[in-house]
């Protein structure tokens, strides 16, 4: 584990967790940041029968790193009426929540932020802090379009946690854990043992699994894509509509840390949803490292592969963004609350009910 | 204690996204929903009426481009033929077969525009570019045309500025091998959208009889029902030669007259007016397009209304002459001034989301607006 | 389908020469002329009586005749006084096809025209267009506003032919 080394190392159990927790955010989200926007700009282009940014680097790679530059040197306006002090706290409260979901995430088998057992609660927990952050920077704005977005993103986000935990006591009551690492383990490194086909079980109880976890992994797609405001549950920002919702008022370095959260939020369900289903940082038909005997090699091969599977799940949400219109707000709730949380529930009762009698 | 709740005013625009130039709506707000829409325009006031009267008519043309910048050319069609018929100027053939080409490419290029950005408006933002892209072959048409992209000045009272490119009949025709199927594409991606239709169907249903009560017209109009065009109900120019529908909504999503139906009339004009131009571009005959320009264009007192249907609906001149070079009144009848007046009518009762597709669904130009 | 001397024969019986009179001595077209406060009468009986049925107002312009007596006054500007203001409408019958144009004139000093919106709710802003920019005031229009113009402009009505721009509006200079 990093920690242990980084414990040897430093010589004291407080550098060392500091030092930990500070390496997801520059070894990864930043990273994954600017490489996330580059990524949407050119998926976004090449879909619209565009290039996307050609002028800065090679096929615009730079471009966000000037655009961070600029982000960086932009003027902080606040507006005479802003409740100054949530004003200034919401950027920070809204990522604090997106990168505290980063701590309990498995990027590999011997890195993680914490390996705490409760880490599915948690994340969701924490993540429960953005909305807390929403309202605060739609209220302190005091603009009637980011009070309207903030109030969209409490509903909309608060619904779409419902599905998101049934689901989650779906895969709790499959793998008997609440623990992302143990999970991930749990899943082995082939695919056939993966949640989405029905866990490493076998037998009469995976083939009535298959459908089943194929649509809970379905329905936390979509709950938590809702959760992370992107099309076409993007109502709170709405562009078209609120101008650019809760952070309408934001200029400079406070609307690059909403732009980061975003990014990183992106991410964090990205992973969630291929830990849950997709085998986590376990590898789909066994590992390199195993094959030529190299053991220092697997860790590195699981950090790739969960990258891959981040990043595929961060395209898909591009892609459902640059192709869906927006739903309306009442629509939006109509479908979470008569469509998503029956059929979660259902799915609920079927698999409780096979854990018990199968 | 009892809560209690207070109306909200928000106001949506002079300067916001999607209200399609410095349109300004007082929303009187429930929640999210509108009970009240108050429209404010003449942000873009530009005295076109007072400017008109100071100038010789054929100086007025280009003043009539930037009235619905985004069909300029039918501005300039429509203007030409009510200071031909107060003159009684004949035109020769081929100058209005150029005439029609020429405007009905602009109505596709319009369309394009309003569909592109309706999408946008909804929340689809990748029909906006495949719009443009189709639409930017229109402009270099008319650009190898007439030099211009966006503002002609081409349509003269009389005739034109310039013949036809020689590569023009070419392109068109290629054009319109290419843009069948991107139409086809447009329809997969946004038109029967699941989505794209629960956000449209049945929302800011017109019907027929109000529609035609506030003077509605155009596409907004035939999505109400009525089969109304002034190209053949009224025909001006040389439309009585070509064969075209002219479709109207049929509430197949929804009701008849919602927003759906004013999206989806616009689709099927774009079919009927690549019909138009085939059938044009095939009977064209040769000759001068500059042998009816008058000299000295000084019409006898009267007045005329003169009207043709732009791809927003029905753009009418009012000109009175006093016999001099000048006109002594020049009034707009700008399709989108009265189609706007609706929206009052149209968005009560509905969510604020909802604004903007109704708004979406009329297509303004407050070029020709405010004037 | 009606021509305009068709239509001015049915009136007639309806109201007294004194109300409408026909003009067919211009080009392009005949017209009606009619009474300024009478002309909701006529419009909505053209819109609800059988044969006629002028369910759409396609129309509806202010003009200023400018066929007063100029003078200058004390800055040396030429102004117009007496004479008169007009008001077009242009009807249309969707379901008989057919159209007519009828004219009111008022007096420049003192313009007033009945209104029409009742009949057409499209002559709405119609008239407050014309009211903006000629100063004619529509009788009973429920909201007779400037549509085009600041709503505070108080520098006259621009499409007045004797109309002079302010130098400043709320401090801006107007001329440019």
């Amino acid at each position: 584990m990093i920690y242990d080394w980084l414990f040897r190392l430093t010589g004291s159990e407080t550098a060392a967790a500091i030092i930990q927790s500070l390496l997801p955010l520059f070894l990864f989200i930043l990273p994954f940041a600017l490489f996330a926007v580059l990524l949407e700009r050119k998926v976004s282009a090449h879909m619209q029968d565009r290039l996307g940014p050609m002028r800065v680097g090679y096929h615009g790679i730079l471009q966000t790193v000037a655009d961070i530059i600029k982000l960086v040197q932009k003027e902080d306006i606040v507006a005479k009426d802003n409740d100054r002090l949530f004003f200034d706290l919401s950027p920070v409260i809204v990522f604090t929540g997106s990168y505290a979901a980063f701590a309990v995430i498995p990027f590999s088998g011997i890195f993680l932020g914490s390996n705490i057992d409760l880490g599915l609660i948690y994340i969701v927990a924490v993540t429960g802090l953005v909305v807390a952050g929403i309202l605060m920077g739609g209220w302190a704005s005091n603009n009637k379009y980011s009070l309207l977005g903030a109030m969209r993103a409490a509903a909309q986000i608060i619904s779409y946690e419902i599905p998101t935990l049934l689901i989650i006591l779906v895969v709790i009551m499959v793998s008997g854990t609440l623990n992302l690492y143990t999970l991930s383990e749990w899943q082995t490194s082939y695919f056939w043992n993966w949640l989405i086909l029905g866990g490493p079980v076998f037998g009469i109880e995976k083939l009535l699994f298959i459908p089943l976890m194929m649509m809970s992994a379905l329905i936390i797609f979509t709950s938590t894509l809702a959760e992370v405001n992107r099309t076409p549950f993007d109502i709170p920002e709405a562009e078209s509509e609120l101008v650019s919702g809760y952070h309408t008022e934001y200029s400079g370095m406070k609307f690059a840390m909403f732009f980061l959260a975003e990014y990183a939020n992106m991410f964090a369900v990205a992973a969630i949803v291929s830990a849950l289903f997709f085998g986590g940082f376990q590898s789909p038909f066994g590992y390199l490292g195993d094959l030529f005997n190299l053991p220092w090699l697997i860790p590195i091969e699981q950090f790739f592969w969960f990258t891959v599977k981040g990043i595929f799940f961060v395209f898909v949400q591009m892609w459902l963004r640059w192709t869906l219109p927006r739903f309306r707000v009442d629509q939006l709730m109509t479908f979470c609350w008569k469509y998503l949380i029956p059929f979660a529930f259902v799915i609920l009762i079927i698999v409780g009910l096979i854990t018990v009698l199968v | 204690m009892a809560l209690k709740t207070e109306e909200m005013v928000l106001n949506m625009g002079p300067q916001h996204p999607s209200t399609h130039g410095v349109l300004r709506l007082e929303l009187k707000l429930e929640g999210e929903i509108i009970n009240d829409v108050i429209p404010h325009i003449g942000y873009l006031h530009r005295c076109f009426e007072k400017h008109a009267e100071a100038m010789t008519y054929p100086q007025v043309i280009p003043y009539t481009d930037r009235l619905d910048y985004l069909a300029s050319m039918y501005n300039e069609f429509g203007y030409a033929l009510a200071i031909e018929r107060l003159m009684g100027i004949e035109v020769p053939e081929r100058v209005e077969y150029i005439r029609v080409i020429m405007g009905e490419f602009q109505r596709i290029a319009s369309h394009l525009v309003a569909l592109g950005t309706y999408g946008a408006d909804i929340g689809a933002f990748t029909p906006f570019l495949f719009c443009f892209r189709d639409r930017e072959r229109i402009l270099h048409l008319f650009e190898i045309t007439c030099g211009a992209r966006l503002l002609y000045n081409y349509i003269w009272i009389g005739g034109l500025s310039h013949d036809l490119h020689p590569d023009f009949i070419r392109k068109s025709k290629e054009f319109i091998k290419d843009f069948r199927p991107n139409l086809k594409e447009l329809n997969e991606l946004l038109t029967y959208n699941q989505i794209f239709i629960d956000r449209t169907a049945n929302v800011g249903i017109l019907p027929a009889e109000t529609a035609i009560n506030y003077g509605i017209s155009g596409p907004s109009l035939r999505g109400s029902g009525v089969k109304w065009d002034i190209r053949r109900n009224d025909p001006y120019s040389i439309y009585d030669k070509f064969d075209f529908e002219i479709p109207v909504g049929t509430g197949e999503k929804g009701t008849a007259g919602d927003c759906w139906d004013r999206y989806y009339v616009r689709i099927r004009e774009m079919e009927e007016s690549l019909k138009i131009i085939e059938q044009a571009i095939e009977q064209i005959p040769q000759g001068d397009v500059s042998s009816a320009i008058p000299r000295r264009v000084k019409p006898p007192a009267g007045q005329i209304y003169s009207r043709v249907e732009t791809p927003r609906g029905e753009l009418g001149y009012f000109i009175i002459s006093d016999g001099s070079v000048n006109p002594q009144r020049v009034k707009v009848r700008a399709p989108s001034f009265v189609n706007l007046e609706v929206i009052g009518e149209l968005c009560k009762g509905h969510m604020v989301a909802d604004v903007i597709a109704i708004l979406g669904s009329i297509d303004i130009v407050l070029g020709e607006i405010d004037r | 389908m009606k021509t305009a001397e068709e239509i001015f024969e049915s009136l007639k019986t309806k109201f007294s020469e004194a109300v409408i009179t026909l003009i067919t001595d211009k080009p392009v077209e005949a017209f009606i002329e009619a009474a300024p406060m009478e002309i909701d009468k006529v419009c909505l009986y053209l819109r609800d009586e059988e044969g006629f049925e002028f369910n759409s107002l396609m129309n509806l312009s202010g003009v200023d005749d400018a066929n007063g007596e100029k003078v200058k006054d004390e800055n040396d500007n030429e102004i117009i006084k007496g004479g008169t203001l007009s008001v077009y409408y242009h009807l249309e019958s969707t379901n008989l096809k057919h159209k007519i144009t009828l004219k009111v004139s008022t007096d420049r000093e003192n313009p007033e025209v009945a209104s029409v919106e009742e009949i057409w709710r499209t002559a709405d802003w119609h008239e407050r267009e014309a009211y903006d920019m000629f100063g004619i005031k529509f009788l009973n229009h429920h909201n007779l506003i400037r549509i085009l113009m600041p709503y505070d402009w108080d520098a006259g009505h621009p499409l007045r032919k004797d109309y002079q721009n302010p130098e400043f509006y709320k401090g801006m200079k107007v001329p440019y």
